[in-house]
Protein backbone atom coordinates (compact mmCIF):
# COMPACT_ATOMS: atom_id res chain seq x y z
CA UNK A 1 0.00 0.00 0.00
CA UNK A 2 2.96 2.48 0.98
CA UNK A 3 3.97 4.28 -1.96
CA UNK A 4 0.63 5.11 -3.89
CA UNK A 5 -0.01 8.67 -4.09
CA UNK A 6 -3.34 9.76 -1.78
CA UNK A 7 -3.07 13.70 -2.36
CA UNK A 8 -1.81 15.77 -5.14
CA UNK A 9 -1.86 19.55 -4.23
CA UNK A 10 -0.59 20.75 -7.91
CA UNK A 11 0.76 24.74 -8.42
CA UNK A 12 -2.88 26.29 -6.04
CA UNK A 13 -3.25 29.96 -5.84
CA UNK A 14 -5.76 31.03 -3.25
CA UNK A 15 -6.50 33.96 -0.94
CA UNK A 16 -9.44 35.51 1.32
CA UNK A 17 -11.52 38.10 -0.13
CA UNK A 18 -9.28 38.70 -3.57
CA UNK A 19 -5.99 39.09 -1.63
CA UNK A 20 -3.73 36.11 -2.26
CA UNK A 21 -1.99 34.46 0.48
CA UNK A 22 -0.73 31.44 -1.39
CA UNK A 23 1.25 31.44 -4.53
CA UNK A 24 1.18 28.19 -6.76
CA UNK A 25 1.52 25.78 -4.17
CA UNK A 26 2.04 21.88 -4.49
CA UNK A 27 2.70 19.07 -2.55
CA UNK A 28 1.89 15.48 -2.29
CA UNK A 29 1.42 12.65 -0.02
CA UNK A 30 1.98 8.92 -0.30
CA UNK A 31 -0.14 6.37 1.26
CA UNK A 32 1.26 5.17 5.09
CA UNK A 33 3.37 8.46 5.26
CA UNK A 34 3.78 11.17 7.99
CA UNK A 35 4.22 14.23 6.02
CA UNK A 36 4.84 17.53 8.10
CA UNK A 37 4.69 21.16 6.33
CA UNK A 38 6.35 23.73 8.69
CA UNK A 39 6.92 27.24 8.85
CA UNK A 40 6.24 30.42 10.80
CA UNK A 41 3.54 32.24 11.49
CA UNK A 42 1.15 33.45 8.92
CA UNK A 43 3.10 31.59 6.04
CA UNK A 44 -0.02 29.93 4.76
CA UNK A 45 0.05 25.91 6.90
CA UNK A 46 -4.12 26.96 7.67
CA UNK A 47 -4.92 27.94 4.50
CA UNK A 48 -3.46 25.31 2.75
CA UNK A 49 -5.02 23.12 4.81
CA UNK A 50 -8.39 24.61 4.27
CA UNK A 51 -8.30 24.61 1.04
CA UNK A 52 -7.41 20.93 0.63
CA UNK A 53 -10.31 19.85 3.20
CA UNK A 54 -12.39 22.22 0.73
CA UNK A 55 -13.45 24.81 3.45
CA UNK A 56 -12.14 27.50 0.88
CA UNK A 57 -11.40 26.82 -2.88
CA UNK A 58 -8.12 27.30 -5.22
CA UNK A 59 -8.70 30.22 -7.58
CA UNK A 60 -5.92 28.51 -9.56
CA UNK A 61 -4.63 24.79 -9.93
CA UNK A 62 -6.15 21.27 -8.79
CA UNK A 63 -6.22 19.45 -6.19
CA UNK A 64 -6.99 15.06 -6.36
CA UNK A 65 -7.49 12.80 -3.55
CA UNK A 66 -6.76 9.27 -4.67
CA UNK A 67 -7.53 9.85 -8.04
CA UNK A 68 -10.46 12.29 -7.56
CA UNK A 69 -10.54 15.61 -8.70
CA UNK A 70 -11.21 17.45 -4.81
CA UNK A 71 -10.62 20.65 -6.05
CA UNK A 72 -14.27 22.43 -6.57
CA UNK A 73 -15.66 19.94 -3.81
CA UNK A 74 -17.20 20.78 -0.86
CA UNK A 75 -16.11 20.19 2.69
CA UNK A 76 -18.79 18.29 3.62
CA UNK A 77 -18.55 16.25 1.06
CA UNK A 78 -14.84 15.86 1.13
CA UNK A 79 -15.22 13.96 4.61
CA UNK A 80 -16.92 10.99 3.10
CA UNK A 81 -14.63 10.98 0.80
CA UNK A 82 -11.96 9.45 3.26
CA UNK A 83 -10.27 13.10 3.97
CA UNK A 84 -10.52 14.36 7.88
CA UNK A 85 -8.94 17.73 8.62
CA UNK A 86 -8.79 18.67 12.36
CA UNK A 87 -8.57 22.33 12.29
CA UNK A 88 -6.34 25.04 14.19
CA UNK A 89 -7.47 25.40 18.02
CA UNK A 90 -9.60 22.49 18.31
CA UNK A 91 -12.78 23.72 17.08
CA UNK A 92 -15.15 21.27 19.11
CA UNK A 93 -18.60 21.66 19.40
CA UNK A 94 -18.36 23.55 22.81
CA UNK A 95 -22.04 23.09 24.47
CA UNK A 96 -21.89 19.27 23.07
CA UNK A 97 -20.55 16.15 25.08
CA UNK A 98 -16.78 14.46 24.16
CA UNK A 99 -19.80 11.61 23.32
CA UNK A 100 -21.69 14.01 20.85
CA UNK A 101 -18.75 15.76 20.00
CA UNK A 102 -17.38 11.93 18.61
CA UNK A 103 -20.93 11.26 17.07
CA UNK A 104 -20.55 14.00 15.19
CA UNK A 105 -17.24 12.64 13.82
CA UNK A 106 -19.11 9.95 12.23
CA UNK A 107 -21.81 11.81 11.08
CA UNK A 108 -21.99 10.25 7.49
CA UNK A 109 -22.31 6.80 8.37
CA UNK A 110 -25.41 5.87 9.26
CA UNK A 111 -24.66 2.06 10.96
CA UNK A 112 -25.00 1.94 14.67
CA UNK A 113 -22.38 -0.89 14.85
CA UNK A 114 -19.84 0.54 12.33
CA UNK A 115 -20.25 3.90 14.71
CA UNK A 116 -20.13 2.13 18.00
CA UNK A 117 -16.52 0.08 16.34
CA UNK A 118 -14.90 2.81 15.99
CA UNK A 119 -15.73 4.47 19.25
CA UNK A 120 -14.07 1.65 20.38
CA UNK A 121 -11.14 2.44 18.28
CA UNK A 122 -10.59 6.02 19.65
CA UNK A 123 -11.13 5.02 22.95
CA UNK A 124 -8.36 2.47 23.15
CA UNK A 125 -6.27 5.25 21.37
CA UNK A 126 -7.53 7.62 24.07
CA UNK A 127 -8.39 6.27 27.36
CA UNK A 128 -9.48 9.45 29.50
CA UNK A 129 -12.28 9.67 26.54
CA UNK A 130 -13.92 7.21 27.41
CA UNK A 131 -13.86 8.81 31.17
CA UNK A 132 -14.84 11.71 30.84
CA UNK A 133 -17.79 10.41 27.49
CA UNK A 134 -20.21 12.42 29.03
CA UNK A 135 -18.64 15.83 30.19
CA UNK A 136 -18.91 18.83 27.95
CA UNK A 137 -16.38 19.51 25.74
CA UNK A 138 -15.88 22.95 26.56
CA UNK A 139 -15.17 21.79 30.20
CA UNK A 140 -12.30 19.42 29.78
CA UNK A 141 -8.78 20.64 29.75
CA UNK A 142 -6.82 21.84 26.56
CA UNK A 143 -4.91 18.55 25.89
CA UNK A 144 -8.07 16.67 26.67
CA UNK A 145 -9.52 18.64 24.27
CA UNK A 146 -7.14 18.23 21.52
CA UNK A 147 -7.24 14.63 21.93
CA UNK A 148 -11.30 14.95 21.92
CA UNK A 149 -10.68 16.68 18.53
CA UNK A 150 -8.00 14.01 17.01
CA UNK A 151 -10.38 11.71 18.11
CA UNK A 152 -13.14 12.89 16.38
CA UNK A 153 -11.22 13.53 13.44
CA UNK A 154 -10.61 9.97 13.20
CA UNK A 155 -14.54 8.99 13.61
CA UNK A 156 -14.75 9.52 10.28
CA UNK A 157 -12.73 6.60 9.42
CA UNK A 158 -10.23 8.72 7.10
CA UNK A 159 -7.78 7.63 4.97
CA UNK A 160 -5.77 10.57 4.94
CA UNK A 161 -5.92 12.92 8.21
CA UNK A 162 -4.68 16.43 8.56
CA UNK A 163 -3.71 17.90 11.75
CA UNK A 164 -3.23 21.74 11.89
CA UNK A 165 -0.86 22.26 14.63
CA UNK A 166 -1.72 19.96 17.41
CA UNK A 167 0.85 21.29 20.09
CA UNK A 168 -0.97 24.92 20.39
CA UNK A 169 -1.31 25.84 24.10
CA UNK A 170 -0.19 22.39 25.57
CA UNK A 171 2.79 21.67 28.02
CA UNK A 172 6.02 19.79 26.54
CA UNK A 173 5.32 16.80 27.72
CA UNK A 174 1.91 16.19 26.41
CA UNK A 175 3.40 17.48 23.03
CA UNK A 176 5.62 14.56 22.96
CA UNK A 177 2.33 12.68 24.03
CA UNK A 178 0.42 14.12 21.38
CA UNK A 179 3.12 13.56 18.21
CA UNK A 180 3.67 9.38 20.01
CA UNK A 181 -0.16 9.44 19.23
CA UNK A 182 -0.08 10.75 15.79
CA UNK A 183 2.71 7.56 15.03
CA UNK A 184 0.10 5.03 16.31
CA UNK A 185 -2.07 6.50 13.64
CA UNK A 186 -0.25 5.96 11.57
CA UNK A 187 0.96 2.89 12.30
CA UNK A 188 -2.78 1.85 12.32
CA UNK A 189 -2.95 2.84 8.36
CA UNK A 190 -4.09 6.36 8.30
CA UNK A 191 -2.11 8.82 6.27
CA UNK A 192 -0.53 12.06 8.03
CA UNK A 193 -0.61 15.25 7.18
CA UNK A 194 1.01 17.42 9.69
CA UNK A 195 1.32 21.14 10.10
CA UNK A 196 3.44 22.70 13.04
CA UNK A 197 5.45 25.64 13.89
CA UNK A 198 7.53 23.65 16.08
CA UNK A 199 10.11 22.09 13.45
CA UNK A 200 12.34 20.08 14.76
CA UNK A 201 9.95 17.80 16.90
CA UNK A 202 7.31 17.05 13.91
CA UNK A 203 10.12 16.66 11.48
CA UNK A 204 11.89 13.84 14.11
CA UNK A 205 8.60 11.58 13.71
CA UNK A 206 7.94 12.60 9.57
CA UNK A 207 8.82 10.63 6.83
CA UNK A 208 9.29 13.81 4.64
CA UNK A 209 8.54 17.70 5.25
CA UNK A 210 7.81 20.68 3.58
CA UNK A 211 8.84 24.13 4.43
CA UNK A 212 6.30 26.82 4.04
CA UNK A 213 7.01 30.36 4.02
CA UNK A 214 4.71 33.27 2.31
CA UNK A 215 2.79 30.97 0.55
CA UNK A 216 4.92 28.58 -0.83
CA UNK A 217 7.11 25.90 -0.68
CA UNK A 218 10.50 27.00 0.12
CA UNK A 219 12.68 23.36 0.84
CA UNK A 220 10.86 19.57 0.64
CA UNK A 221 12.91 16.52 1.38
CA UNK A 222 13.03 13.97 3.68
CA UNK A 223 12.75 14.76 7.35
CA UNK A 224 16.67 13.86 8.11
CA UNK A 225 17.37 15.86 5.09
CA UNK A 226 15.49 18.49 6.32
CA UNK A 227 16.49 18.38 9.86
CA UNK A 228 20.21 18.23 8.40
CA UNK A 229 19.92 21.16 6.10
CA UNK A 230 21.54 24.18 7.67
CA UNK A 231 19.23 26.56 6.19
CA UNK A 232 16.55 25.34 7.79
CA UNK A 233 18.19 24.53 11.18
CA UNK A 234 19.02 28.24 11.10
CA UNK A 235 15.61 29.38 9.94
CA UNK A 236 13.62 27.54 11.92
CA UNK A 237 15.48 25.87 14.44
CA UNK A 238 17.37 28.70 16.21
CA UNK A 239 20.74 26.52 15.02
CA UNK B 1 -58.68 31.65 46.10
CA UNK B 2 -60.76 30.29 42.91
CA UNK B 3 -60.75 32.98 41.23
CA UNK B 4 -56.65 33.71 41.38
CA UNK B 5 -56.33 30.10 40.41
CA UNK B 6 -58.25 30.52 37.33
CA UNK B 7 -56.36 33.94 36.18
CA UNK B 8 -53.06 31.77 36.65
CA UNK B 9 -54.52 28.60 34.62
CA UNK B 10 -56.04 31.19 32.21
CA UNK B 11 -52.31 32.64 31.92
CA UNK B 12 -50.53 29.09 31.98
CA UNK B 13 -53.01 28.36 28.77
CA UNK B 14 -52.02 31.28 26.83
CA UNK B 15 -48.18 30.89 28.24
CA UNK B 16 -47.94 27.64 26.67
CA UNK B 17 -49.20 28.51 23.39
CA UNK B 18 -46.72 31.67 23.18
CA UNK B 19 -44.08 29.08 24.12
CA UNK B 20 -44.84 27.19 20.75
CA UNK B 21 -44.78 30.29 18.63
CA UNK B 22 -41.53 31.60 20.38
CA UNK B 23 -39.81 28.29 19.73
CA UNK B 24 -40.26 28.69 16.28
CA UNK B 25 -37.96 32.30 16.34
CA UNK B 26 -35.82 31.12 19.26
CA UNK B 27 -34.38 28.08 16.89
CA UNK B 28 -34.02 30.44 13.59
CA UNK B 29 -32.29 32.72 15.57
CA UNK B 30 -30.14 29.67 17.51
CA UNK B 31 -28.83 28.22 14.34
CA UNK B 32 -28.21 30.94 12.32
CA UNK B 33 -28.62 34.42 13.99
CA UNK B 34 -31.48 35.66 12.09
CA UNK B 35 -34.25 37.23 13.34
CA UNK B 36 -37.95 36.46 11.04
CA UNK B 37 -39.43 39.71 10.83
CA UNK B 38 -42.05 37.72 9.48
CA UNK B 39 -42.86 35.59 12.60
CA UNK B 40 -46.68 36.98 13.19
CA UNK B 41 -47.32 37.10 9.66
CA UNK B 42 -46.27 33.21 9.72
CA UNK B 43 -48.86 32.63 12.26
CA UNK B 44 -51.30 34.40 10.68
CA UNK B 45 -50.68 32.70 7.55
CA UNK B 46 -51.24 29.34 9.50
CA UNK B 47 -54.74 30.37 10.93
CA UNK B 48 -56.12 30.66 7.40
CA UNK B 49 -54.97 27.63 6.23
CA UNK B 50 -56.66 26.17 9.19
CA UNK B 51 -59.44 28.92 9.25
CA UNK B 52 -60.11 27.29 5.45
CA UNK B 53 -59.88 23.75 5.51
CA UNK B 54 -62.23 23.99 8.18
CA UNK B 55 -64.36 26.60 6.43
CA UNK B 56 -64.31 25.03 2.98
CA UNK B 57 -63.96 20.83 4.09
CA UNK B 58 -65.07 20.91 7.20
CA UNK B 59 -62.24 20.21 9.08
CA UNK B 60 -61.71 21.00 12.55
CA UNK B 61 -58.35 22.61 13.69
CA UNK B 62 -57.70 19.79 16.07
CA UNK B 63 -56.80 17.86 13.03
CA UNK B 64 -55.94 20.78 10.15
CA UNK B 65 -53.31 22.17 12.80
CA UNK B 66 -51.28 19.38 10.83
CA UNK B 67 -52.25 21.12 7.44
CA UNK B 68 -51.13 24.76 8.55
CA UNK B 69 -47.63 23.24 10.15
CA UNK B 70 -47.01 21.14 6.52
CA UNK B 71 -48.19 24.30 4.61
CA UNK B 72 -45.51 27.12 6.84
CA UNK B 73 -43.02 24.17 6.74
CA UNK B 74 -42.76 24.86 3.12
CA UNK B 75 -43.16 28.65 3.41
CA UNK B 76 -40.35 28.28 5.86
CA UNK B 77 -38.34 26.50 3.78
CA UNK B 78 -38.93 28.77 0.69
CA UNK B 79 -38.22 31.50 2.89
CA UNK B 80 -34.62 30.27 3.36
CA UNK B 81 -34.07 29.38 -0.14
CA UNK B 82 -35.49 32.45 -2.09
CA UNK B 83 -34.69 35.30 0.37
CA UNK B 84 -32.51 34.10 3.68
CA UNK B 85 -29.85 31.96 1.79
CA UNK B 86 -28.73 35.39 -0.30
CA UNK B 87 -27.97 37.35 2.06
CA UNK B 88 -27.54 35.44 5.33
CA UNK B 89 -24.46 36.82 7.18
CA UNK B 90 -24.98 40.33 5.63
CA UNK B 91 -25.28 42.38 8.76
CA UNK B 92 -28.99 43.27 8.78
CA UNK B 93 -30.35 42.11 5.50
CA UNK B 94 -32.22 39.37 7.22
CA UNK B 95 -33.89 41.21 9.30
CA UNK B 96 -34.85 43.85 6.68
CA UNK B 97 -35.92 41.38 4.13
CA UNK B 98 -38.17 39.80 6.46
CA UNK B 99 -39.65 42.51 7.61
CA UNK B 100 -40.46 43.50 3.29
CA UNK B 101 -41.94 39.49 3.44
CA UNK B 102 -44.37 40.37 6.63
CA UNK B 103 -45.31 43.55 4.65
CA UNK B 104 -45.68 41.66 1.31
CA UNK B 105 -47.86 38.27 3.23
CA UNK B 106 -49.82 40.64 5.51
CA UNK B 107 -51.05 42.66 1.88
CA UNK B 108 -51.51 39.76 -0.21
CA UNK B 109 -53.95 38.43 2.52
CA UNK B 110 -55.50 41.66 2.77
CA UNK B 111 -56.13 41.71 -0.78
CA UNK B 112 -57.51 38.35 -1.08
CA UNK B 113 -59.29 37.57 1.71
CA UNK B 114 -60.47 41.63 2.81
CA UNK B 115 -59.71 42.43 6.42
CA UNK B 116 -62.93 40.78 8.18
CA UNK B 117 -62.66 38.86 11.08
CA UNK B 118 -63.32 35.34 10.23
CA UNK B 119 -64.83 32.83 12.78
CA UNK B 120 -64.86 29.18 12.41
CA UNK B 121 -68.31 28.25 13.55
CA UNK B 122 -69.28 25.11 15.21
CA UNK B 123 -65.96 23.61 15.86
CA UNK B 124 -65.55 20.60 17.70
CA UNK B 125 -64.86 22.09 20.94
CA UNK B 126 -66.23 25.40 20.68
CA UNK B 127 -68.14 26.33 24.28
CA UNK B 128 -67.22 22.86 25.39
CA UNK B 129 -65.07 23.19 29.42
CA UNK B 130 -64.83 20.66 32.18
CA UNK B 131 -63.74 21.91 35.74
CA UNK B 132 -61.28 21.23 38.01
CA UNK B 133 -63.00 21.72 41.68
CA UNK B 134 -64.73 25.14 41.26
CA UNK B 135 -62.44 26.15 38.16
CA UNK B 136 -63.41 26.23 34.69
CA UNK B 137 -61.19 25.21 31.64
CA UNK B 138 -62.33 25.61 28.34
CA UNK B 139 -61.41 23.10 26.22
CA UNK B 140 -59.88 25.32 23.13
CA UNK B 141 -57.56 26.89 24.97
CA UNK B 142 -56.76 23.77 27.03
CA UNK B 143 -56.49 21.55 24.00
CA UNK B 144 -54.36 24.33 22.33
CA UNK B 145 -51.75 24.82 25.15
CA UNK B 146 -51.65 20.84 25.45
CA UNK B 147 -50.36 20.19 21.89
CA UNK B 148 -48.17 23.29 21.78
CA UNK B 149 -46.56 21.72 25.12
CA UNK B 150 -46.16 17.85 23.18
CA UNK B 151 -45.07 20.04 19.79
CA UNK B 152 -42.33 21.84 22.06
CA UNK B 153 -41.64 18.74 23.64
CA UNK B 154 -41.10 16.75 20.75
CA UNK B 155 -39.09 19.49 19.17
CA UNK B 156 -36.68 20.12 22.09
CA UNK B 157 -36.18 15.73 22.31
CA UNK B 158 -35.27 16.05 18.69
CA UNK B 159 -32.94 18.97 19.46
CA UNK B 160 -30.91 16.91 22.17
CA UNK B 161 -31.70 13.47 21.86
CA UNK B 162 -31.45 12.92 18.21
CA UNK B 163 -27.92 12.75 15.85
CA UNK B 164 -29.86 15.26 13.74
CA UNK B 165 -30.37 17.45 16.52
CA UNK B 166 -26.97 17.30 17.71
CA UNK B 167 -26.30 18.56 13.67
CA UNK B 168 -28.82 21.18 14.23
CA UNK B 169 -27.03 22.18 17.50
CA UNK B 170 -23.01 21.74 16.04
CA UNK B 171 -24.18 23.95 12.84
CA UNK B 172 -25.27 26.56 15.38
CA UNK B 173 -22.04 26.24 17.53
CA UNK B 174 -19.32 26.35 14.90
CA UNK B 175 -20.69 25.94 11.47
CA UNK B 176 -17.31 25.13 9.09
CA UNK B 177 -16.33 22.56 11.98
CA UNK B 178 -19.74 21.47 11.69
CA UNK B 179 -19.26 20.72 7.70
CA UNK B 180 -15.59 19.23 8.48
CA UNK B 181 -17.71 16.78 9.95
CA UNK B 182 -19.85 16.04 6.67
CA UNK B 183 -22.86 17.90 8.02
CA UNK B 184 -24.52 20.12 4.74
CA UNK B 185 -25.37 22.99 7.01
CA UNK B 186 -26.98 24.29 3.98
CA UNK B 187 -29.58 21.82 3.96
CA UNK B 188 -29.19 22.20 8.19
CA UNK B 189 -30.40 25.87 7.66
CA UNK B 190 -32.83 24.74 5.03
CA UNK B 191 -34.43 22.70 7.59
CA UNK B 192 -34.46 24.82 10.56
CA UNK B 193 -36.22 27.65 8.93
CA UNK B 194 -38.70 25.00 7.82
CA UNK B 195 -39.13 23.72 11.21
CA UNK B 196 -39.32 26.97 12.25
CA UNK B 197 -41.97 27.91 10.28
CA UNK B 198 -43.57 24.26 11.23
CA UNK B 199 -44.01 25.35 14.55
CA UNK B 200 -45.26 28.87 14.30
CA UNK B 201 -47.87 27.09 11.67
CA UNK B 202 -48.97 24.87 14.49
CA UNK B 203 -49.87 27.32 16.85
CA UNK B 204 -51.52 29.16 13.93
CA UNK B 205 -53.40 25.96 13.05
CA UNK B 206 -55.06 25.90 16.32
CA UNK B 207 -55.78 29.09 17.22
CA UNK B 208 -58.70 29.37 15.02
CA UNK B 209 -60.85 27.02 17.56
CA UNK B 210 -61.09 30.09 19.69
CA UNK B 211 -59.94 32.75 17.87
CA UNK B 212 -60.96 35.02 14.75
CA UNK B 213 -58.76 35.08 11.71
CA UNK B 214 -57.90 38.43 9.93
CA UNK B 215 -54.87 39.37 8.38
CA UNK B 216 -53.66 41.25 11.37
CA UNK B 217 -53.98 38.81 14.21
CA UNK B 218 -50.35 37.93 13.31
CA UNK B 219 -48.85 41.77 14.79
CA UNK B 220 -49.35 41.02 18.68
CA UNK B 221 -48.50 37.66 18.33
CA UNK B 222 -45.12 38.12 16.59
CA UNK B 223 -44.28 41.27 19.22
CA UNK B 224 -44.81 38.46 21.95
CA UNK B 225 -42.59 36.20 20.47
CA UNK B 226 -39.85 38.81 20.44
CA UNK B 227 -40.11 39.25 23.69
CA UNK B 228 -40.39 36.11 25.12
CA UNK B 229 -36.98 35.12 23.13
CA UNK B 230 -35.58 38.05 24.29
CA UNK B 231 -36.52 37.44 27.82
CA UNK B 232 -35.82 33.24 27.58
CA UNK B 233 -32.29 34.09 26.06
CA UNK B 234 -32.36 33.90 22.33
CA UNK B 235 -31.40 30.73 20.90
CA UNK B 236 -32.42 28.56 24.32
CA UNK B 237 -35.92 26.69 23.80
CA UNK B 238 -36.47 26.02 27.61
CA UNK B 239 -35.91 29.68 28.12
CA UNK B 240 -38.58 30.48 25.85
CA UNK B 241 -41.20 28.42 27.40
CA UNK B 242 -40.32 29.82 30.80
CA UNK B 243 -40.29 33.46 29.49
CA UNK B 244 -43.45 32.78 27.34
CA UNK B 245 -45.27 31.16 30.53
CA UNK B 246 -44.31 34.26 32.27
CA UNK B 247 -45.54 37.00 29.83
CA UNK B 248 -48.94 34.76 30.11
CA UNK B 249 -49.34 34.82 33.05
CA UNK B 250 -48.60 38.54 33.75
CA UNK B 251 -51.25 39.05 31.23
CA UNK B 252 -53.88 37.30 32.83
CA UNK B 253 -53.60 38.82 36.14
CA UNK B 254 -52.54 41.90 35.10
CA UNK B 255 -55.81 41.86 32.91
CA UNK B 256 -58.03 40.54 35.73
CA UNK B 257 -56.53 42.80 38.83
CA UNK B 258 -55.89 45.81 36.99
CA UNK B 259 -57.85 45.81 33.89
CA UNK B 260 -58.02 44.68 30.48
CA UNK B 261 -57.06 48.04 29.17
CA UNK B 262 -53.38 47.93 31.26
CA UNK B 263 -52.47 44.31 30.65
CA UNK B 264 -49.73 44.99 27.65
CA UNK B 265 -48.93 47.59 29.52
CA UNK B 266 -47.64 45.40 32.34
CA UNK B 267 -46.26 42.74 30.21
CA UNK B 268 -44.26 45.24 28.37
CA UNK B 269 -43.06 46.90 31.37
CA UNK B 270 -42.14 43.63 32.67
CA UNK B 271 -40.39 42.75 29.74
CA UNK B 272 -38.34 46.08 29.45
CA UNK B 273 -37.48 45.35 33.26
CA UNK B 274 -36.01 42.00 32.79
CA UNK B 275 -33.92 43.12 29.77
CA UNK B 276 -32.65 45.73 31.86
CA UNK B 277 -31.55 43.73 34.54
CA UNK B 278 -30.59 41.11 32.39
CA UNK B 279 -29.53 42.19 29.15
CA UNK B 280 -28.70 38.76 27.74
CA UNK B 281 -32.40 37.14 28.64
CA UNK B 282 -32.88 34.84 31.97
CA UNK B 283 -31.30 31.57 30.10
CA UNK B 284 -29.33 33.81 27.74
CA UNK B 285 -25.20 33.24 27.49
N1 LIG C 1 -10.03 34.69 7.47
C1 LIG C 1 -8.99 35.40 6.97
N2 LIG C 1 -9.20 36.58 6.34
C2 LIG C 1 -8.18 37.29 5.81
N3 LIG C 1 -6.90 36.90 5.86
C3 LIG C 1 -6.61 35.75 6.48
C4 LIG C 1 -7.64 34.93 7.06
N4 LIG C 1 -7.06 33.85 7.61
C5 LIG C 1 -5.75 33.97 7.38
N5 LIG C 1 -5.47 35.11 6.70
C6 LIG C 1 -4.14 35.56 6.27
O1 LIG C 1 -3.55 34.57 5.47
C7 LIG C 1 -2.18 34.43 5.76
C8 LIG C 1 -1.87 32.98 6.07
O2 LIG C 1 -2.56 32.61 7.24
P1 LIG C 1 -2.60 31.12 7.77
O3 LIG C 1 -3.58 31.07 8.89
O4 LIG C 1 -2.78 30.20 6.66
O5 LIG C 1 -1.12 30.97 8.34
P2 LIG C 1 -0.49 29.81 9.20
O6 LIG C 1 0.75 29.38 8.49
O7 LIG C 1 -1.47 28.77 9.50
O8 LIG C 1 -0.07 30.61 10.50
P3 LIG C 1 -0.12 30.13 12.05
O9 LIG C 1 1.09 29.33 12.29
O10 LIG C 1 -0.08 31.43 12.80
O11 LIG C 1 -1.36 29.37 12.26
C9 LIG C 1 -1.88 35.37 6.90
O12 LIG C 1 -1.26 36.51 6.38
C10 LIG C 1 -3.23 35.72 7.46
O13 LIG C 1 -3.26 37.02 7.96
MG1 LIG D 1 -2.38 28.10 11.18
Amino acid sequence: MKGETILTVDDIHCGYDGVPVIHGLSLTVMEGEIVAMVGGNGAGKSTTMRTIAGLMHPTAGRITFKNDDITRIPAHRIVSMGLSYVPEARRLFSKLSVRQNLEMGAYTTRDRAEINARLDRVFDLFPILKDRANQIAETMSGGEQQMCAIARGLMSAPRLIMLDELSLGLQPSLVDKVLETVVEIRNSGVTVLLVEQLVQESLEIADRGYVIQTGAIVHAGSSSELLASPEVRKAYMGM
Amino acid sequence: MSILTQVVLDGLWAGMLYGLIAAGLSLIWGVMDVLNFAHGEFLMVGMYVSFFTGFLFKIDPIISWIAAGAFLFILGVLTYKLVIARILGKAMAPLLATFGLSMIIKNVVLNRFTPNFRILEGTLLEGRSFMIADVIVPLPQFATALLSLVVLGALYLMLTRTRFGWAIQATALDKEAANLMGINTEQIYLLVFGIGGACVGIAGGLLPSYLATHPDVGTLFGLIAFMVVAMGGFGSIPGALIAAIMIGLVESLAGFYIGPVYKYIAVFGVYLIIILVRPKGLFGW
